[in-house]
Formats: C-alpha cells, structure tokens, sequence
C-alpha cells in the first residue's frame, strides 16, 4: 500500500503525543512529517518554571530528542513557520517557501501568552512566559538586572515570579484581582499561600491595573491606573494565553476562542484534525496537560482508522510547582445554592482542606499544605462517587479510620484502578502489574515502562510508594543522585572516598561503596576511570576497556563505522607546508571528505579503523600531534589574529592561544572543554561561550568561565580582569584542575559552576597560593598526558585494538 | 559440517574487552571476554540500528552498545532492560588457552 503523507504543524507536546499513540496503534501508515518553530526536539513545556529556577536544566526536560525523529523516520523541520494551508490542493506552506503536501493534517500549534494591550508594551524586556526562548531571556536578564515585575497571580505568573526570585531578583507580582490564583484556588487558600510567598521575599501589588509601560527603549518601569508606579528591568506578562488559530483561521476553519474540533477531534475540514491548546471542544480550549494526553489518543486512534475513540472533555486539576509549597485544586471548588461545604483549616501548621459536595457526591477540592489526599479525591470527584457511608470523616482523608498514616497503609487501601499518574493517565494496577511482569525495582526503570510520573513529575512520591508497596522495599529517604544504577553513592562520596581513602582501583571503589555489578556499568566505568586517573596522575593505570569507543581508538567513530582524524594545529596557526603534509597524506589514504571545523582544525573523514595507526604514523612524522576532537578533555584554543595584523586587535591573541594551547592539551577532565581568545572586545573567537575565554583590552585581559553553545547557549560569567600574559596561563591551569577535580564525570563547566556557584569558583582561585597549588597539580598530571597517544599506536600500542581477525568460510586463517 | 576453527590466542583478546573477526560468510563477529576469562562470539550488530556492539563497553555478560546504550547480553543475543531485540551468538570455546569459534552452526 502507498503511504499517505501525514504533516503535523507544531512541535509541542499534544502533536507529538499524538504521534507517539499512533505509531503504537500503525507505526506504517503514514510517511510524516513535523514542522516546529523552535529549533529544538520536543520538550516538557509544564517542567519550564523547574528550569527556570535551576531546579532542572532544558536536556532534563526534553521528551524527545532528533534522534527520535530519525528512529521513527519522521521528518522534523525545525525553526520553520507553515504560513499558508491551502485546503483544496491539500499543501501546507513555510515562511521560507518549502510546500509539503498531505493527506491528513494535525494542527496543534497551541497558544500564546496573551499581552496586555497597553502603550509601551513593544518595549525591549517585556516578555511572555511560554518557551525555552523566554527561559533564556529571563536567565538572561537575571544577571544584568535586578528588579523584575510579573503581571498576572495565576499558575504561571507566580511559578515565573518564584524563579527570578530563586536567581536573585528582586520580584513583585500584580495581580488585578484581590485573591491569587482566583481561578483555582478559593479565599483562605489563597491568602496562606500569599502569606509563605511573602515569607520568601516576594511582593505582591493587588488589586492593581497596569496602565502604561515606562522607559526609553527598555523597560524601566509600569505604571498603574491610579498613577503610582513600580520600577521594573524586567516585565513578564503573565496574565493568560490565547490559542493560536491565524494561521486555521486564514485557511478558512472554523474558529471561535479556539480551532473548533468534534469528539473525534476533528475540524471542518475532515481532513484537518487539531489537538492541545489551540483546539476548543465543547467550549472549552484547555490549558493543562492531563487533556492533551486524552485528545492525542483520541486523535491517533482516528488517525489510524480505527475510528472507535471519542474524547468528552476531561476534569482538571492543578499542583503548583513551587518547591515547598503544597498545593491542590480540582473541579468546582466554590459550588453554588445546591452544593454543601466540608472544611478543614489549622492556620498555625499551615493546613487549610475544603471539599465541595453536592447530594453526597464530590464536585471539587481545594488543599493548601497538605496535599497527600490530592490524588484520592480527584479519582473520586471524576468517578462521581456517592461518599454518604464515610462522609463524617472524608476530610481526614484516605487514610482516616486507620490511625496510622504510613504511605504503604494509603496504597494499599486504594482501588487498583486509582490513577497515580494524571499526565499520563497510568494506574495503580497498571504500575503494579509491570513491576511484577518485569522485575522492575526503581523509579526510572517504572517510568521508562509505565510513563508513570514522566511528565510533570508531582506524582513522583507516590510512584515510589507503589514501588515500595508492590516489591516490598523500605522507602529511602531521598539524598543526591548516586554515580549510576550500581551503587547508591553519589559522585562526591566517590570522588572523596578515592581521595580520602587511597582507594586506587575501580575495583577497591567498587568494593568499598557496594557496587552491585562486580564490573560495574557503561556509566560508571568510565566515570570511575576517570576519577582515579585525576587523582592519582602519575601512578594509576588507565583501562582502555573503561573508555568510551571514541576515546579508546583515539578518534570519533562515525554512523558508517569509520572515523575521523583531527590533527591539532595549536591555536589554529599553520604553515604552508603543514598544509601541503596533509594535503599529501590525505591523497595517500584516498580521504574521501576534508572539512574545517568549527574549532579552527582540518577534520579528515571516512578513515578505516585498521588505517589509523598508519595514517597517524604519517602526521606524526610530519609534526602533528593528536587533535583530542574524540575527548573529554581539551578541544580546541580558538583565537583571531590579534594585534599581529588586526588593526583593532589589542594584545598578542593567537600567541596567546598557542600557549594555552601548549599548556592544556591532552588532559582528560569531566567533560570536553574549549578555550578561546578574543584580542579585543569585538570577541571574533567568540570567548564568551567558551569553558574558559579571553577577552584582551587595552589594559590587559578579562578572564570568562562556564560558557557554551549547544542546545542551551550559555554565556560565560566574568571571573576578573588580569594584567598578564603568565597571569593568564596560571589562572586557566588552576581553573581547570579545579574543574578536573570537583565536577562531575559528564558534567561541563557551565551546569557545573551553576551548581557550585561562582562564587566558590572565586573563593578557590583568589590568592596566588591557591592558584600556584592547583596550576602544579595541574603540571603534574599533564607529565603523562601530553605523551602523544597518536605516535605511540604508530609505534604498536594496544596494536591489537586496531587488527581484526580475518576468518573463511571454509574455516580457515587468511 | 561442524566445523570448529581456532582464531585467536585468549590472551590477545583483553579483559572486560572485545576482538573483530571478520569473515566472509556474512557480518563480523565481536569476541568478548570476561573477567574470569569466559569467551562468548556475537554478531557485531546491535539489534536496534547496527551499532558494532564490538566498540562498546563491557560488563558482566552483557555489552553496552556505543550508538544508543541498549545492553545486550552476550550469552543469548537479547536486548536487556526495556528494550526489545535479538542478534545472532555463534558456539564459541576455550582450549589449551586458544579460542575456539564454530560458524556452520546456526546461532
């Protein structure tokens, strides 16, 4: 059969769950393609507030990565807006003019905050709050400006408001209403939870209207409708979202608040269908994400013809996610003539509870505080469960009756059929079930099966209590993320322990922290290897065998098995006759492809693994030395020419780099590591995303940390200013052994240093003693390194790495 | 036929580590050895995008593939974990300190 071209536009959570459930439903029907206006995979939206309060960083929240794309063969096309769908050719067009035809259409291009139509809302430093875009913006503006104004005391704006706060702003919300959160939460919740928001610094200015945003071209400042005013560097808009349907609307669909869909979530047009938030069914565009996940199933059982599944409407419920803060609401909390109320409030411990009923039956919950119950009444208020027989002690919760408020009493009593998971809608029965037909024993391997508390992750502590309940294991009590599935210590326990205790095999670290795997695992294997190497530089053995591919053979392994070679070319100065020495060698290896990298070096590809050992003998003859592009350690030192022939530049840039250069290649560290230098503020090497950059002035040269490019552009934090070229070498080899031994395997500088803060980064390299101690240990350990690892396989190291075995079919040696 | 062939000397494959035996009956096969100097032969394919399992890192009985991390055991050819798959293992044995691999039985 012909596949049929399926496009979705909007690469969000409720089109690409939609494709998740139709590829479990007919993984073959359609040839699909996805169109995204942000230039990344799919991502965890409701986790941006965690994220922007440093509580979790962007890769943690990507549901999605390109490679899922690629396993699935859909194509994804980031960074691209459809502009125009013509419905009758059935063609979907960009704003960069590419035209994908289709036979079924998803639209789920969700929403956008809404902006308060006041002058001076156009002004530089007045944001929504929406995407990982904004998340950077305000990250952004966290370090250059102090106060920030959040419009708007719902959901968003206080979880927005709680993060600037977190990264050090100085926060204050308006809010137009006299109650926050008025849409979920009642009065008395609503004042307590205003109450411990203002325990933590946060302002709040109710009952105010914004009038006009103030300043030149960025904000400075909001003023209200009585003309009193409030200073703000940063204004976050945060007071709704509206679905976006311009481009369903100019395709002539029909369109109310949102795009209107039927119970199959179908549009108009039949073969047009739209999920999320820009869809309104029956009246209702949600918001939330429990829906999302009901429409997309909906959606994708239509999607493969199977054509049974109806979607009608689901019952919401909302946590706040402000750690600390205990939060709960479903369902029609203030009721009305025919509705009774049952409340619980102890101001003094902070407890506040109120369940709405009508004729004995649950039509919603309010909870501050104490949440636990949370679950257990939403199941009842969706399974409209008559309560009369336990009325009298219903506010107590599950668990009242029994005196004992253990979680494991609480799983027990419940039905098999209660939802733990709302997101993702997975039962208990279903969790228990996996467990006992796999074995499955921790948290990530329940939510790698079940989907269970992958999303939002509120319902995490109950997962864990079924975990415990179905397998009959205590509940730990929770500390810091063990090194990996082996061991239950954690990397600082580790690293102190090799240190502290002399501990100088992977297998003594492995016997002393009770490693369950006697060999350990490809996660800590190579971690551990490189603990040991870092702390004992001159004496410890490093195991090839615990080394990723890359690392073991020197070079990086490409899709079709070959490798690449990069010879490095300090601070990326050659000479002609360098050039004419790879030109020749490549001829004489038949380089297929030659590319100039990104870090200034020639990259030859498609080299056989058994020809390295004899390409490198010819670049080692002609004076190159391994280019380290395959390790975690140094890459590359970037740099312009500098004062040499720019007639800006302002210091010796590229000798400057080759020294650094000189200094810091091949040493193994946590994580790969850049270095660039910039000979004038102009940054043409681009230091300021670099895990160590300089930036030459006039005066002398700005020393910048804990940059990077990748998926989250960080740029660096400014360490000082030096006078220096010595000072420089010796604040780049003590920041760098520092980094070699406090990271975490796997963890660059930028996540690490915003872990530990700068400041301890400042505080461990601020008197010149301290930073001659580590630039010393850093010489030390460079003794080894800097022994070309190139030159030694060309002389017949590890030879057999690099020989395979040739075998007949007729059973003979060749 | 059963056909044993000898290929190569136990201790030129390293420990907790893997050789290629190339043949022309069809895809390499990886060698592995463990730590207490077990030998198992495998098709140097990962059953979910043919990564050579060969490159990837060792432990136990089983091997981390290098492209995606799936664990295969190297006893059965199984995808551990969540994971589903298979690939194919070959008879393999230790004599007199030399490896020994049978390739005309179906694996």
């Amino acid at each position: 059969m012909l596949k049929q071209n399926l496009v979705l536009i909007g690469n969000g959570m409720a089109g690409v769950r939609t494709l998740e459930e139709l590829l479990k439903l007919d993984a073959d029907r359609y040839n699909i393609t996805v169109f995204g206006e942000e230039p990344y995979g799919n991502y965890n939206r409701i986790m941006l507030s965690p994220v922007l309060a440093s509580e979790k960083t962007v890769d943690e929240i990507m549901l999605n990565d390109l490679q899922w794309y690629e396993d699935n063969n859909i194509t994804l096309h980031t960074d691209k807006k459809v502009t125009k769908i013509q419905r009758k050719e059935q063609v979907v067009t960009t704003d960069c003019g590419m035209s994908v035809p289709y036979d079924r259409l998803i639209i789920a291009t969700g929403s956008t905050p809404f902006m308060l139509p006041i002058p001076g809302a156009n002004k530089e430093g007045v944001i929504g709050f929406r995407d990982i875009k904004d998340v950077n913006t305000m990250m952004a503006a966290t370090k250059k400006y102090e106060h920030a104004v959040v419009i708007g005391g719902g959901l968003l704006g206080l979880e927005a408001a709680n993060g600037l706060m977190k990264q050090g702003m100085t926060v204050s919300v308006v809010h137009l209403g006299a109650s926050l959160m008025d849409r979920q939460l009642d009065t008395p919740a609503a004042t307590m939870l205003r109450k411990s928001l203002e325990e933590r610094g946060m302002n709040f200015l109710m009952e105010h209207s914004s009038a006009e945003v103030l300043g030149g071209e960025r904000v400075t400042g909001l003023r209200f409708n009585d003309d009193t005013e409030v200073k703000a560097d940063l204004l976050v808009m945060a007071v709704g979202i509206k679905p976006s349907i311009a481009l369903a609307q100019s395709a002539g669909l029909h369109c109310e608040r949102g795009l209107i869909v039927d119970d199959t979530m179908q549009t108009y047009d039949p073969k047009i269908y739209a999920v999320g938030e820009c869809a309104q069914h029956r009246g209702i565009a949600y918001g939330l994400v429990a829906p999302l996940w009901d429409q997309a199933k909906v959606c994708a059982n239509h999607l493969a013809e199977m054509g049974i599944a109806r979607y009608l409407g689901t019952v919401t419920s909302t946590k706040l996610k402000v750690t600390g803060i205990d939060l709960f609401s479903a369902g029609d909390f203030v009721g009305n003539d025919n509705s009774e109320e049952i409340v619980f409030q102890d101001v003094s411990a902070g407890v506040y509870k109120k369940v709405v009923l009508e004729n004995n039956i649950i039509k919603g919950a309010v909870m501050y505080g104490d949440t636990a119950d949370g679950g257990w009444f939403f199941q009842m208020i969706k399974d409209e469960m008559d309560v009369s027989e336990f009325r009298d002690t219903l506010i107590f919760g599950q668990a009242a009756g029994s005196s004992d408020t253990d979680p494991l009493e609480r799983i027990a009593a419940m039905p098999d059929d209660a939802e733990i998971c709302g997101c993702n809608g997975v039962s208990k029965c279903t969790i228990v079930n996996e467990i006992k037909a796999k074995g499955l024993t921790t948290l990530a391997e329940v939510q790698a099966h079940t989907k269970a508390s992958a999303s939002c992750g509120s319902c995490t502590g109950l997962v864990e209590s079924v975990i415990a309940f179905a397998t009959g294991a205590e509940l730990a009590a929770p500390k810091a993320k063990p090194v990996c599935g082996c061991t239950d210590a954690n990397h600082e326990e580790v690293r102190q322990g090799i240190v502290n205790m002399q501990l100088t095999t992977m297998k003594a670290v492995r016997e002393q922290f009770n490693w369950t795997n006697p060999d350990g695992c490809a996660s800590c294997r190579p971690a551990l290897n490189y603990y040991l190497l870092c702390a004992f530089p001159l004496t410890y053995q490093d195991d090839p065998q615990s080394r990723f591919v890359n690392e073991r053979v020197h070079g990086n392994i490409q899709k079709d098995g070959t490798y690449s070679v990069v010879p490095r070319m300090f601070g990326g100065l050659c000479t002609a006759q360098n050039l004419r020495d790879i030109a020749d060698i490549s001829d004489k290896f038949k380089v297929p492809e030659m590319k100039v990298t990104g870090g200034q070096r020639i990259d030859l590809f498609g080299i056989k693994k058994e020809e390295l050992p004899a390409i490198w003998h010819d670049l080692s003859e002609a004076g190159f030395v391994s280019g380290h592009a395959y390790a975690k350690g140094l890459r590359t030192v970037k740099t312009c020419i500098g004062k040499r022939w720019c007639r800006v530049g302002t210091q010796d840039s590229t000798g400057l780099g080759v020294k650094l250069e000189e200094l810091t290649w091949g040493s193994w560290m946590p994580h790969k590591f850049k270095i660039a230098v910039s000979g004038c503020p102009r940054n043409c090497a681009e230091a300021t995303i670099k895990d160590f950059g300089i930036i030459c002035v006039d005066s002398g040269y700005e020393l910048h940390v804990a940059g990077n490019g990748g998926i989250t552009v960080r740029v660096t934090d400014f360490l000082c200013k030096v006078e220096t070229e010595e000072e420089v070498i010796e604040y780049c080899a003590a920041f760098t052994q520092f980094y070699r031994e406090d990271a975490h395997y796997l963890e660059r500088t930028a996540p690490w240093v915003e872990r530990i803060g700068l400041e301890r980064v400042k505080e461990a390299l601020e008197t010149a003693e301290q930073r001659e101690t580590l630039a010393e240990r850093f010489a030390i350990s460079q003794k080894n390194a800097q022994i070309d690892p190139w030159k030694e396989r060309a002389k017949g190291v590890e030879a057999l790495e690099f020989a395979p075995i040739k075998v007949s079919a007729l059973g003979e040696l060749v | 036929m059963s056909e044993w062939i000898e290929v190569v000397a136990l201790e030129d494959i390293p420990v907790l580590g893997s050789r290629i035996v190339e043949s022309d009956v069809g895809s390499n096969i990886a060698l592995f050895r463990t730590t207490d100097d077990q030998v198992f032969a495998i098709r140097d394919e990962c059953p979910h995008k043919q990564g050579p399992l060969s490159q990837g890192i060792m432990h136990g009985s089983s091997v981390t593939c290098p492209l995606h991390n799936w664990k295969i055991d190297l006893a059965s050819g199984s995808a551990l974990g969540a994971d589903e798959g298979c690939t194919n293992v070959f008879p393999v044995k230790v004599e007199q300190g030399k490896v020994l691999l049978n390739l005309t039985a179906k694996g």
